[in-house]
């Protein structure tokens, strides 16, 4: 028996182990300490765990497209928050328009819906195009060179947009039925999270249905499941994949336009740090698994939020809420080193 | 009847993208920014150029698409393709007259209309641009109707005179440093770009040149020296670089010596990040992170200001390099199990978490915070204190020596040869016996030791450090030169690091758009030519090699080969 316990466990295992057992303990004595110091009141963790549920909606509608893409091509979209970016970048110009017309307050719902579908379309129409352009002539070549190609064609389509439509920041017009806020057992929740939350929950129920229930949606199950016999059985793979491109696109074009209801500034690098957390939490969820997604972004939502807070300030950290960042992406290191699988993702081989 | 219509939809495929490649070049600002620019002084500018050469070549490729033996059919296939490039110009112009697009595309500006149509009144210039784009058209039948031997020696010619336009200033610049060639200079060279007669004479001297020599390769030129012949050659082609490296500073003076460094340092981070890419092929996205631990201890251990040790630059040397290795293997333990894509992610993060750690309140008091470090100490060499930046140049000139030196030798070494063969498929080299702990851990580290080393004489170079200068973007303009250069190969990330890094710095109009190119070119290399501008040999036989099993009946099993 010792023996093989001396077979198995390596040295790698030992620090690797030993990584995890520290961050555990550094988690539980911050937040323990947090606690005890009663700094923070219950209102204060509510109004964070909303604002961090809002922000795990957007991340989840990011997330769908890492993960759909994965599912079926087993790549990465490295140039997804690119495609994130596109869509509420674009639409901005609308925006600005019917802001100024006056159109925007007088028929709000309209407008949004107007604006989102602009976002959608032109993030779908930037997925689409890197597919048959970028990532098609590469699908049968080792994994490194669509991965490289993704992030040569991501800093392509950033610094695209960038001479497009200018390096500075543009501000979207405030809706004023968003302003403000109701009051709740003494606890501010504010309207914009509230549609946030809303928003995220019915896209994702939208992008669930697609894909568990429609013709189109059993067409990518079975493509995600085995290519060649999903061919053989009728189903044209190019179509399905470039459908997989266009819904994951719109999902995040619809990100990007609740994303700017809680931040309302665009600018061209805004999709960098928003796709690198949604693909943590597409990881963290299971990537290729679209509830997993869901639930991944809101634990990430929620982590990021809270997180500072609660287990650094205990620690003497000043400003903790710099590090939420940091935070997501140890996150990520973590559950690729414990459990690649992700929370809801089955046991992937090796090779995947 | 079916085959001549689908010739046609290729070539009018043809003609939309070289004039939707045009038009985008012209919105992103491309052809604004070089719109001063002259190439043949008054004659030809670079926003010409860029106007029309991706019509040109798309032309080309229509031409060469078409496969047609008769030239009336060459040539209306190029005619059709450079019309339909220039109607699409046409169309946005006529569009740009109507609407304002400016509210959203910032650089659809009157300037831009003028440069579109030269300067002439619109209608008129519209025209012009139009058969401007035919005549492109034209030219490209032109090229390929030429014997091959002319045709890369007009091509080699145009690429000549245009480079040397572009360069003017450089060039120019050297008169002051280097008195023999100002009198030539000063005939080549008028205000911006190349006057148009020593343009002529630079067109018809370098296409003669290679016009001769492109009968013959040089591999036979070669062939046809004894051994001790062809030693004594590469051995002055050596000794000749060599001189020229040492003596570069003194002719180009202080401005360009600064670029000189900061190409250096992009230099010396490609050869480290290129063990762990090219020989091992770790993607790495997070390189920037030991380039700023190695700079980051620099500043911590020299500075008078946080006054914790105030070590010299020498003393505080292996202490950089020591804690950018340590860095380098603790990030390797827990990433050994991952491949590919997740490593490039993994990397990609922990490089921000170096970032975030660095610019936080938290650790302001021993890092500085957004101030940074300052007073970092410069060498000393003796009494002699390396301080301005023609000195440095020649102390990141002998650790590039070092560096490639060492990369040089452990590149074919048991070491190397395990990198590659876990880079080609880590179960079958586990299965050899590799130990891929240590065989992966030795690449993070070395990869590390080379990019702290250029921290720490980044650090001692501005003798400050701030966490701005440790964006995600340093490491992919690492990536991308080593990319574009050749994976794996050390004259690559030589010469594509001179090229990549030293462009932007040149070409001031170039810089704002570099990430733009950059990306562009990673597309392309990937798509056209994975191996690179400067391959390493044994990469490009694998790669071209690997083209065949993708004809096969098979493809799936070579995706699984592949590790997908």
């Amino acid at each position: 028996m010792l023996r093989t316990w001396r077979q198995r466990v390596t040295i790698t295992d030992i620090v690797v182990w030993a990584i995890g057992l520290a961050i555990a303990v550094i988690v539980v004595w911050g937040t323990i300490s947090t606690l005890q110091s009663g700094k923070y009141t219950g209102g204060t963790w509510l109004d964070l765990t909303i604002k961090g549920l809002a922000l795990g909606g957007v991340y989840a509608l990011i997330a769908m497209g890492y993960t759909l893409v994965y599912g079926i091509l087993r790549m990465i979209n490295f140039a997804h928050s690119e495609v994130f970016m596109s869509g509420p970048f674009t639409a901005v110009f609308l925006a600005l328009a019917l802001g100024q017309s006056g159109y925007l307050d007088q028929h709000p719902l309209i407008s949004m819906t107007l604006i989102s579908l602009v976002s959608m379309t032109v993030s779908a129409l930037i997925a689409i195009l890197l597919e048959r352009i970028a990532y098609r002539p590469l699908r049968n070549a080792p994994r490194l060179v669509p991965l490289i190609t993704a992030i040569g064609a991501s800093f392509f389509l950033q610094y695209v947009f960038r001479g497009l439509y200018g390096s500075g920041v543009r501000a979207y017009p405030t809706l004023a039925a968003l302003i403000g806020f109701w009051e709740l057992a003494g606890v501010r929740i504010y309207k914009t999270q509230v549609v946030v939350i809303f928003g995220a929950i019915v896209m994702m129920l939208v992008l669930y249905g697609i894909v568990q229930w429609t013709k189109m949606g059993k067409a990518m199950r079975a493509v995600s499941e085995d290519k060649e016999a999903a061919e053989l059985m009728g189903i044209d793979v190019d179509r399905v994949i470039v459908f997989t491109f266009g819904l994951g696109g719109a999902s995040a074009g619809a990100a990007g336009i609740l994303y700017i209801i809680l931040f309302p500034v665009v600018n061209f690098f805004m999709g960098f740090i928003p796709g690198l957390k949604a693909f943590t939490a597409a990881v963290l969820g299971g990537i290729g698994n679209v509830p997993g997604a869901f639930l991944g972004a809101m634990i990430l939502g929620l982590l990021e939020s809270v997180g500072p807070n609660l287990f650094l300030d205990g620690l003497g950290v000043i400003n903790p809420s710099q590090l939420k960042d940091a935070i997501a992406f140890i996150i990520l290191v973590l559950i690729l080193i414990f459990r690649p699988s992700g929370i809801l993702g089955e046991r992937l081989t090796d090779k995947a | 009847m079916e085959k001549q219509s689908s010739g046609l939809k290729q070539v009018v495929n043809n003609g939309l993208l070289g004039g939707i490649i045009s038009l985008l070049l012209a919105l992103v600002g491309m052809v604004n920014a070089f719109g001063k620019s002259y190439i043949v002084s008054d004659v030809i500018t670079m926003a010409q150029v860029l106007m029309l050469a991706p019509i040109l070549i798309l032309g080309y490729n229509a031409v060469t698409r078409s496969q047609s033996k008769s030239t009336v059919v060459l040539l209306g296939s190029g005619l059709l393709a450079g019309l339909v490039g220039g109607l699409v110009l046409a169309v946005f112009i006529e569009i740009g007259q109507v609407v304002n697009l400016r509210a959203m595309l910032i650089n659809a500006s009157p300037d831009l209309y003028k440069l579109l149509t030269f300067g002439l009144p619109i209608q008129l210039g519209v025209l012009m641009l139009v058969l401007a784009s035919v005549v492109s058209g034209g030219i490209a039948v032109g090229i390929y109707l030429l014997p091959a031997r002319l045709r890369r020696a007009v091509v080699q010619a145009f690429l000549w005179v245009s480079v040397l336009g572009l360069l003017r200033n450089l060039f120019v610049t050297m008169i002051e440093g280097w008195g023999p060639v100002k009198a030539l200079f000063r005939w080549m060279f008028a205000a911006s770009g190349v006057t148009p007669f020593a343009a002529v004479v630079i067109f018809l001297v370098i296409g003669v040149i290679f016009y001769w020599t492109g009968g013959t390769p040089a591999t036979k030129s070669k062939r046809q020296l004894t051994t001790r012949q062809q030693r004594t050659a590469r051995l002055s082609a050596i000794l000749g670089i060599i001189l020229i490296v040492l003596f570069l500073p003194r002719v180009l003076g202080i401005f360009f010596s600064e670029i000189l460094d900061n190409v250096g340092l992009f230099i010396l981070m490609g050869l480290g990040l290129n063990i762990v890419v090219g020989f091992a092929g770790l993607l790495d996205l997070g390189y920037v992170a030991f380039y700023a631990i190695g700079a980051y201890t620099m500043g911590v251990l020299t500075s008078p200001e946080l006054g914790f040790f105030n070590l010299t630059f020498w003393q505080a040397l292996p202490f950089a390099l020591v804690t950018a290795v340590l860095s380098g293997v603790l990030l390797g333990l827990p990433v050994l199990k991952m491949r590919g894509d997740y490593l490039a992610i993994v990397t990609l993060g922990f490089g921000e978490i170096i970032r975030l750690l660095v610019l936080s309140d938290w650790l302001r008091p021993y890092l500085g915070g957004t101030q940074g470090i300052q007073q970092i100490a410069h060498p000393m060499i003796g009494s002699l204190e390396i301080a301005n930046q023609q000195q440095l140049y020649y102390l990141i000139i002998v650790a590039i020596g070092i560096t490639a030196f060492i990369a040089w030798r452990l590149k074919d070494s048991r070491l190397g040869r395990a990198w590659m063969a876990l880079r080609e498929d880590e179960d079958v080299a586990k299965a050899m016996g590799i130990n891929h702990v240590t065989t992966k851990l030795m690449a993070f580290a070395m990869g590390a030791l080379f990019s702290g080393l250029a921290g720490a004489i980044f650090a001692t170079k501005l003798t400050s450090t701030y966490p701005q200068s440790f964006q995600f973007l340093v490491s992919i303009n690492v990536l991308s030169l080593i990319i574009i250069g050749g994976m794996g190969s050390i004259p690559g990330v030589l010469v594509g690091g001179l090229v990549f890094m030293g462009a932007p710095e040149l070409l001031r109009e170039f810089a704002e758009f570099r990430y733009l190119v950059y990306g562009a070119l990673m597309v392309a290399m990937m798509l056209i030519r994975p191996e690179g501008l400067w391959p390493e040999a044994r990469r490009r036989l694998e790669l071209h090699e690997a083209e065949e099993p993708i004809e096969d009946e098979n493809p799936q099993d070579v995706i699984q080969d592949s590790g997908l």
